[in-house]
């Protein structure tokens, strides 16, 4: 009793001190920092056995291969915080990229600006359906986007048939949108950091994205509290349907081929890189940000392993592995904050 | 009667009409069974309710797209009363047996089918063969003991042989080289792997040229053109890729079309005229080779039907006639071979439509 009346004394005493050590406390809390910190140890590791990684071609394909998944999992994470999960984003992705490679054969002259717009579009009226479903149907997420995986995947190999568009068919300047960079950052990467950003402070600064946590904490006490639950899971949805619709014409740009099995087995990818990148499955808790570190940390691993000649056999493996470490390192922080309340609360006695 | 089974209710109808059904389907299998086993030596005309079925390794695939048009055409053209296609969506060893199961099921006087693994669907083709059908592999061989006869591109050893002497052409004879396949278990891809790897190490002519690494980019745009990306990372002195599948030299192609590697790392293999043209033109590959895909279904069928009518067993020196391609015997093995790879250029590029 004594000792914590002690603690508390210091603790005002020195508070210039004391602040600082707080900032230093909330940094190494942050969740990103795990995920930061082995980014930044694989890309060592493997740029000191490998120069040739670290080239600026190996940056730029690093930068790259991250980039469409960065954008996903951006979406995902709208979902997964809200306690909600889109598996359908795989195949809405492929029924954008096929939809964009068509619209391209159609009306070659058509403007990139046009089809970004025309793709989102798209992608945002089958994240509509998703988030009609599930606000409407009251079923759990999970089943309805696994049956809309399924539905918009029909759709894309009906649509599609054994057609392909090639880059071939597509305007040169679209497909450098993938090739050129700025400031050593290729143009679509720079566009995904874009919409992580715009999602990081939505999600941080304005008073529907601090809904979406309080709808994931606890959807029942949001409902109580007067927070229209409905309307912002379906606009989660939408937005994320918006943003895979952004993700396939992007896909479009920078593979060779579009057809009818474009973006399968996507979605775990992107669940993946959110729950790596420290986003909670149950909701309430986790950061686009994170995320989309998560999705750049999932990706550099297939490559890191391929240039230090790994078995590519191994690299599921490691993912897998990485889930766990991710889940863990989420229940023992989830503890300690509960222990911690435990305390405080206690104090306050 | 009928009257007084309507009233009695449903079940009894719906039995009946199973019973009809099935009646149905056992005396179409005699027919085609019978058809098959003692029409040696009749007319085509004998088997007008002759049923052929081709199962592709997947579906949505424009390769196999282009097969199986050959393979409707020549269907016609042979005399099969219907000409259906079945399949799975992903080539995937085991995706194939439940579409076989439904054709026995039906009857079909002929299968063709492209093997996803060789063993996988072994059971379910010996299945179709005791109920009279005739099995016909082609472009990816099942089992031998499996099938009847299977119908192969080209010669093996000389896809092989082509794709080193491209590769080797491109680098000048000297340097590493690296293979970037399908999936690690596909029949051919391997076989013809097989085949370079001898090559480059008994032939003289390849002492210079060594190769450093076999990835897999398993037929899928994504991860072929990851592991491109690796391969060169990996590799900084690689000065060629051979890529012996479609999916693959076109991803690998694109890949290298955009990045820094455009014009310093060779790429050769099989690849389809219509998907590497852009490739060819802006010099990312110079020469790449494949046989007429559409000629492999088309030989495949009237190799059916000559089994289906008798008129070959698939025994070494049995003759058949392919229609506008003339005719083709069968050789060791139950093989029938299309004909030689054509090498594609700049020159030549515009002339094909596949």
């Amino acid at each position: 009793m004594s000792s914590a009346l002690d603690n508390r004394k210091t603790g005002t005493t020195t508070a210039g001190a004391g602040r600082s050590r707080g900032a230093l406390a909330s940094l190494l809390r942050l969740r990103e920092l795990p995920v930061l910190i082995a980014l930044a140890l694989l890309v060592l590791i493997t740029y000191l056995n490998n120069p040739l990684f670290l080239s600026p071609q190996g940056v730029k394909d690093l930068l790259l291969n991250a980039t469409i998944i960065m954008i996903l999992a951006a979406g995902q994470t709208l979902l997964i915080i809200t306690r909600n999960i889109d598996l359908s984003v795989g195949s809405m992705l492929g029924l954008v990229a096929f939809g964009t490679g068509s619209l391209f054969a159609a009306m070659p002259d058509l403007p990139i600006i046009a089809v970004l717009a025309i793709g989102m579009a798209f992608g945002a009226l089958l994240g509509t359906f998703n988030g009609l479903l599930v606000t409407v149907a009251k079923v759990p997420a999970l089943v309805i986007t696994l049956g809309t995986l399924y539905v918009f995947r029909g759709l894309n190999n009906a649509w599609a048939g054994g057609k392909q568009y090639f880059a071939g068919d597509r305007p040169d300047a679209f497909g450098a949108l993938s090739v050129d960079t700025v400031l050593g950052f290729p143009i679509i990467t720079l566009l995904a950091i874009a919409v992580v950003i715009a999602v990081a402070v939505y999600m941080s600064g304005t008073r529907p994205g601090r809904d979406l946590y309080a709808i994931g904490s606890d959807p029942e006490a949001a409902k109580v509290f007067g927070i229209k639950v409905s309307k912002r899971v379906f606009l989660a949805f939408l937005a994320n349907g918006a943003l895979a619709g952004l993700a396939g014409v992007l896909y479009a740009s920078r593979f060779n081929s579009v057809g009818a099995t474009t973006g399968a087995g996507m979605e775990l990818d992107v669940v993946a890189a959110a729950v790596v990148g420290g986003v909670a499955i149950f909701g309430g808790s986790g950061s686009v940000a994170g995320a989309a570190l998560g999705a750049l940390l999932l990706t550099t691993i297939t490559s890191s392993l391929t240039a230090l000649r790994v078995d590519k056999f191994w690299q599921q493996a490691i993912v897998g592995i990485l889930i766990l470490v991710a889940i863990i390192i989420d229940r023992v922080a989830s503890l300690r904050t509960a222990k911690k309340l435990r305390i405080s609360e206690a104090r306050n006695v | 009667m009928m009257l007084n089974r309507k009233k009695t209710g449903q079940a009894p109808r719906l039995a009946s009409l199973v019973a009809l059904t099935a009646a149905a389907a056992l005396a179409l299998t005699a027919c085609g069974g019978g058809g098959g086993g003692t029409g040696g030596g009749t007319s085509p005309a004998a088997g007008g309710d002759q049923k052929i079925t081709f199962i592709p390794k997947q579906l949505n695939n424009p390769y196999t797209d282009v097969v199986l048009g050959g393979g409707k055409k020549g269907a016609t053209e042979a005399g099969f009363a219907s000409s259906q296609v079945v399949g799975p969506l992903e080539a995937s060893a085991s995706s194939q047996v439940s579409f076989i199961n439904a054709e026995t099921q039906a009857g079909t006087n002929v299968i063709v089918i492209a093997a996803n693994d060789p063993d996988a669907v072994c059971t379910a083709l010996g299945e179709a063969r005791s109920a009279g059908a005739k099995i016909v592999a082609f472009d990816s061989d099942a089992n031998p003991d499996c099938r009847d006869v299977f119908i192969s591109q080209v010669v093996a050893k000389d896809v092989a042989l082509i794709q080193t002497k491209l590769i080797s052409e491109q680098i000048g004879g000297s340097g590493e080289i690296a293979i970037l396949s399908a999936t690690a278990n596909a029949t051919n891809q391997n076989e013809w792997i097989k085949f370079m790897e001898e090559e480059l190490k008994s032939n003289p002519d390849y002492k210079d040229i060594k190769l450093v690494a076999k990835v897999y980019g398993d037929d899928d745009d994504t991860k072929s053109f990851q592991e491109a990306q690796g391969l060169m990372q990996a590799h900084p002195n690689l000065k060629g890729i051979i890529s012996p599948t479609t999916v693959g030299i076109a991803a690998t192609a694109r890949y290298l079309s955009t990045s820094a590697y455009k014009g310093k790392v060779a790429l050769t293999g099989l690849g389809l005229p219509n998907e590497m043209r852009p490739f060819v033109k802006d010099g990312t590959v110079k020469e790449f080779a494949l046989w007429d895909p559409a000629q492999l279904g088309y030989i495949a069928a009237f190799a059916g039907k000559a089994l289906t009518d008798g008129k070959i067993t698939g025994a070494p020196g049995d003759k058949f006639t392919a229609g506008e391609l003339g005719d083709r015997t069968v050789e060791e093995g139950g093989l029938v071979i299309v004909g030689p790879p054509t090498v594609f250029n700049t020159e030549n590029i515009d002339k094909y439509d596949f």
